[in-house]
């Protein structure tokens, strides 16, 4: 499906803020309506791009958060200080107003219901985003398949998503969640605050014999610290599929 | 499509300077985006390849490569994904020189590279000083995260065409499509003609 909207050509197409959620101060998920829009697979990203009123254009690309549900899109945005976009989309934009969007893009750092074998899903921060795509998609497909979704985050508040993971949790064994905080652990919690390392990897991800997919998203080096641990742990780097997004460096 | 204007919307307007491609802004820092775990290539065992239409191979390993002449090069970046990075300082061998003497019809070339990755582009990307295998960036050996030790650098197509971990080069009579060509991105990949998607 993906492909062949892809092949058939990305035309810009007109979307309507129709409604919208505030996951905490920073963050808020903007949902979409985009007529003609071709379904999308988990783990897609858009393009995204606002006009000024002179006629100044720029574009970027979000990953997009929610299941396909007919021609409604929705897009975390987190508010970055320094950002051009992100805060007019995630503070300016109301409900009624326009922006062009195209896409589905990205056919690599996808999961589809189809595949039967585990999923071990490892998120930084927002990078949490185009995994919840694939909890939703799996939801949505009523599908069983195991997953877990360890879940690296500065604090509790910084959490997105926490009450709707809590509630898939409670209803359905086959998925689990398990978070790192980073900075400041709830005080219900069992571990002390923390990265997540090679010990939280082994105990609480898929061990590399049951052969899971894995998708990892974060920041440039939360990506790189978790795939070579997961590497390192025996997952083949083939099954290790990454994307990467969120400040930079300057090498 | 115009007439979607966003009225609150003024963004960050450049200073004076080099134009940017099409659907382009300006980075200050150097994203990585690569599609699994960074592979980590060992230089004792190290080569790089180039393997004609006939199946001839030339080959070079590490001291072999780096004893090539080499040039530096400050060129401009331009990243699918948005980004442009400009003046980038590298130093690398020039693909004109890895294929002197190589005997070849082919008007195809794919990109092999440690990790699985390819990308396909013309020969005619490659040659006449446009292509080169960078091993340093900024004045330091190229890290592993950046596609180091060695990664094509093709700076007039986007950023995917620079292959990191670069192996060799397959010539080609016929077109064989890399990895993102085959996953909807543009076979060609012109940043001035914002060749993002294979029907932009």
């Amino acid at each position: 499906m993906a492909r062949a909207a892809v092949l058939g050509g990305l035309s810009w197409r007109v979307a309507t803020l129709v409604a919208f959620r505030d996951e905490n101060a920073a963050v808020r998920t903007l949902v979409f309506s985009i007529p003609g829009w071709p379904g999308h697979e988990a783990g897609q990203h858009v393009d995204v791009r606002l006009t000024a009123p002179d006629g100044y254009s720029t574009q970027r690309s979000y990953s997009i958060a929610s299941a396909v549900d007919g021609d409604l899109v929705e897009l975390t945005i987190e508010k970055l200080p320094d950002g051009e976009v992100s805060p007019y989309l995630s503070h300016v934009l109301t409900i009624g107003d326009r922006i062009e969007i195209r896409g589905p893009i990205g056919g690599w750092f996808v999961w589809e219901p189809s595949v039967q074998s585990p999923v071990l899903l490892v998120g930084g921060g927002s990078g949490v985003v185009p995994l919840m795509s694939m909890v939703r998609t799996r939801t949505r497909a009523g599908s069983r398949v195991p997953f877990r979704l360890l879940y690296s985050v500065r604090d509790p508040d910084a959490v997105l998503y926490g009450a709707e993971l809590a509630a898939l949790q409670h209803d359905d064994p086959s998925i689990e969640v398990h978070y790192a905080f980073t900075r400041v652990a709830p005080a219900a919690a069992t571990r002390p605050s923390g990265r997540i390392d090679a010990a939280f990897l082994a105990e609480f991800g898929f061990a590399a014999v049951l052969a899971p997919a894995v998708f990892v998203c974060g920041s440039s080096g939360f990506v790189e610290t978790v795939a070579d641990l997961l590497v390192a742990l025996g997952h083949d780097a083939g099954r290790v599929k990454t994307e990467r997004f969120g400040p930079t460096g300057t090498r | 499509m115009a007439g979607i204007v966003s009225p609150g919307f003024f963004g960050r307007r450049r200073e004076p300077g080099p134009p940017l491609p099409p659907g382009q802004y300006l980075e200050r820092g150097f994203p990585v985006l690569s599609a699994g775990p960074t592979p980590r290539v060992n230089l004792d065992t190290w080569e790089f390849r180039i393997v004609n239409e006939s199946g001839d191979k030339r080959a070079w390993d590490w001291a072999q490569f780096r004893a090539l002449p080499a040039a530096d090069i400050t060129v401009d970046l331009h990243c699918v994904t948005k980004w442009s990075k400009l003046a980038t300082a590298w130093r690398g061998v020039s693909l004109d020189t890895l294929l002197d003497g190589i005997e070849t019809r082919a008007e195809y070339a794919l990109a092999l590279s440690y990790g699985g990755y390819t990308t396909n582009l013309p020969l005619s990307a490659l040659v006449d000083g446009k292509a080169w295998l960078a091993f340093a960036y900024d004045g330091a050996d190229l890290t592993p995260e950046h596609g180091g030790p060695v990664r094509l650098l093709v700076p007039h197509l986007y950023l995917w065409k620079s292959a990191k971990w670069v192996r060799g080069i397959d010539l080609r009579l016929r077109e064989e499509r890399g990895f993102w060509e085959q996953l909807g991105y543009h076979n060609d990949g012109d940043p001035w003609l914002e060749q993002r998607y294979s029907a932009d």
